[in-house]
């Protein structure tokens, strides 16, 4: 665990912002090929965007802070109604909504994140259920305001830049959302290799150590929970506007068991892990899921066992040290 | 009066449910500190089988419940032996909560393939289903039965824990495990055993407490939560603490739903949240190292 913080440091300090620039390009690319190649899926792969957000925002908290938590939904989906019901009080312009969705999660984030990271172990692990369950509670009872079980319908966002309109192909809602993945997951690199980013880093690999140097642990926890929280927030935004409802589901126990299942998939601590983690499952279940609910639950729960035994840091580890050793054969020859 | 005694007696009866299947997890977690969220899937597997054996073997209630708890018992071995092993005592609580939820997924997935997606009902013998008259009015005799067998669980498993050999080295595994293990204790055998128990309490309350928390396919997780916020705001390892937090739960759960229906399971939480941020070992647990 000792190297991982020396792992996300550069080795030298070449060109700036190369890392950036070719991490932009990877996801501008697969965005690009996901548009030429599935035109008719761009609804769903919208909504894959957005969730992606969410595990992103995960992996923040658990992946860099080591933050085990079960309520993480809450933040997605308080940023969601936060939007929807500001977009049917009639505020409609898409960045004024992303910018209610990410203030909303951001305080979420900051209220559930000092109540949580107050603690370890299983006090935590049930306050993040609490958490979870009281925002579910909530969301469901607060009729007049999220349309309780019905969900919030009707949610149109108005043009982006004024010029393009949602249409029903979700042409604009993909693209408009894959922009804004590159601008967050840019700026979250650049987040997570910040001090500040190493210094959570040090506080999940020995929290006691990074008492003893003077760090005040529970701020800096609170502060990644709120970052973390206004990530998700940009997801839940995103998916309000872009599929038009918000539901009871965006909240749910099962949401939060899910991006957790997806983050470590993928492989916690690491941003492209996180990624490739809510791509791969969604897509999994997007063609395992048109089949009978059980046998899906069966092939998830089974998926899980296997990841837990053979690959615990996720699919992107054995990637990651692949990369390593032909970068290392690379240089000896 | 009448309502505070109805609310009295379902509170009592739904505590006490709580109380037997959350003790098995409750044990685990003080042992093995295993947060093992298929604890209620192991209980939805004992409601299965009991309701098998009575509607389709037509066997005695009774002997439905021995059934239930010892196919339960035999399912969840190779689980014990192939994966439950792997997470004893392991520290990360991510990987022990993708597992277990990795296992519950698995266990509704084949359980509702063979039994069917359908809600499945425990027929009560005629000695159950009817009222009791005690006097001045009558109770559901079903409700005095669960909460007559709280008492007996609670009390045979006090007995076992503080009056037998296997409850002493039980004690000893739990607060010293390597110097346990140094004194010539079996630790991985009283840790087999311990799960098997738990295991079993877990599908026994399943059974007996089928009445207030319906068999059906999505049991497993809707009440795991439940379950693991009892265990927690008792305090992990605890009977006592198991034991009050079930009743103080079920008190405030049921009379929330009785006196203020609208609000749902708000106040239950909110409960939750007050509990565990005054008490963060829980109202009876220990701190561990």
């Amino acid at each position: 665990m000792t190297d991982l913080a020396i792992d996300h440091l550069p080795r030298r300090r070449s060109i700036p912002l190369v890392h950036e620039a070719i991490s932009a390009l990877v996801i501008i690319a697969l965005g690009a090929a996901g548009y030429v190649l599935f035109p008719d899926d761009l609804a769903f792969l919208t909504r894959l965007i957005g969730i992606s957000f969410l595990v992103l925002s995960l992996d923040l908290v658990t992946g860099y802070c080591g933050i085990a938590t079960l309520g993480h939904a809450a933040t997605f989906g308080v940023a969601a109604y936060a939007a929807g019901i500001a977009c049917v009080r009639g505020i409609t312009d898409p960045l004024a909504l992303l910018g209610i969705g990410i203030v909303a999660g951001a305080l979420m984030g900051l209220i559930s994140g000092a109540l949580i990271a107050r603690f370890r172990g299983l006090p935590q692990l049930v306050l993040s259920i609490a958490v979870g369950q009281l925002v579910a509670a909530l969301a469901n009872k607060l009729h007049f305001l999220t349309g309780g079980s019905d969900g919030l319908a009707s949610i149109e966002a108005g043009k982006v830049f004024g010029i393009y309109h949602f249409d029903m192909y979700s042409r604009t809602a993909y693209l408009f959302s894959l922009a804004i993945l590159v601008v967050v997951f840019v700026a979250l690199m650049r987040f997570v290799r910040s001090p500040f980013g190493l210094l959570c880093r040090g506080i999940k690999d020995d929290d006691l150590r990074a008492k003893m140097i003077g760090v005040m642990v529970y701020p800096r926890l609170v502060i990644m929970y709120g970052v973390s929280g206004a990530v998700a927030g940009v997801g839940g935004a995103l998916t309000a506007m872009s599929t038009g409802v918000v539901g009871l589901d965006s909240v749910s126990f099962e949401r939060s068991a899910e991006v957790l299942v997806m983050l470590v998939l993928g492989g916690a601590g690491h941003l492209w892990g996180a990624l490739a983690g809510a791509v791969l499952f969604q897509i999994f279940e997007h063609i395992v899921a048109a089949a009978n609910p059980f046998h899906w639950m069966t092939l998830v729960g089974l998926l899980l066992i296997l990841i837990v035994v053979f690959a615990p840091k996720g699919l992107i580890e054995p990637v990651l040290n692949l990369a390593r050793r032909l970068a290392r054969k690379g240089k000896a020859s | 009066m009448r309502t505070a005694l109805s609310i009295a007696i379902d509170a009592l009866a739904y505590g006490m449910v709580l109380f037997i299947i959350s003790i098995g997890l409750s044990i685990m977690m003080g042992l093995m500190r295993v947060v093992n969220l298929a604890h209620g899937a192991f209980a939805m597997i004992g409601g299965y089988l009991a309701s098998y054996a009575i509607r389709d073997l037509h066997v005695h209630y009774s002997v439905a419940i021995l059934i239930a708890v010892i196919g339960t018992i035999i399912v969840s071995i190779p689980f014990e032996l192939l994966l439950y092993r792997r997470i004893y005592r392991k520290s990360d609580p991510l990987i022990q909560v993708l597992m277990t939820i990795g296992i519950t997924f698995f266990i509704i997935g084949v359980v509702n393939f063979t039994f069917g997606p359908s809600l499945k009902t425990i027929p009560l013998p005629a000695l159950l289903s009817g009222p009791l008259d005690i006097g001045f009015r009558s109770l559901p005799t079903h409700r005095l039965f669960v909460i007559a067998c709280g008492v007996v669980t609670a009390l045979a498993l006090w007995l076992l824990i503080e009056k037998t050999g296997f409850g002493i080295k039980l004690r000893a595994s739990v607060d010293h495990s390597d110097m346990a293990d140094a004194l010539g204790i079996r630790t991985e055998i009283i840790y087999a055993a311990t799960f098997a128990l738990a295991i079993g309490l877990g599908a026994f309350g399943g059974v007996v407490g089928a009445e207030i928390l319906p068999i059906e396919p999505f049991y497993a997780l809707r009440y795991m939560v439940t379950f693991l916020v009892v265990v927690s705001v008792g305090g992990a390892g605890s009977i006592t603490g198991a034991l009050s937090a079930s009743l103080l739960l079920g008190l405030a759960d049921t009379t929330g739903k009785y006196l203020a229906p609208q609000y749902g399971e708000f106040f239950f939480y909110l409960t939750v949240i007050v509990i565990v941020f005054l008490f963060p070992h829980g109202l009876f647990g220990r701190k561990h190292a």
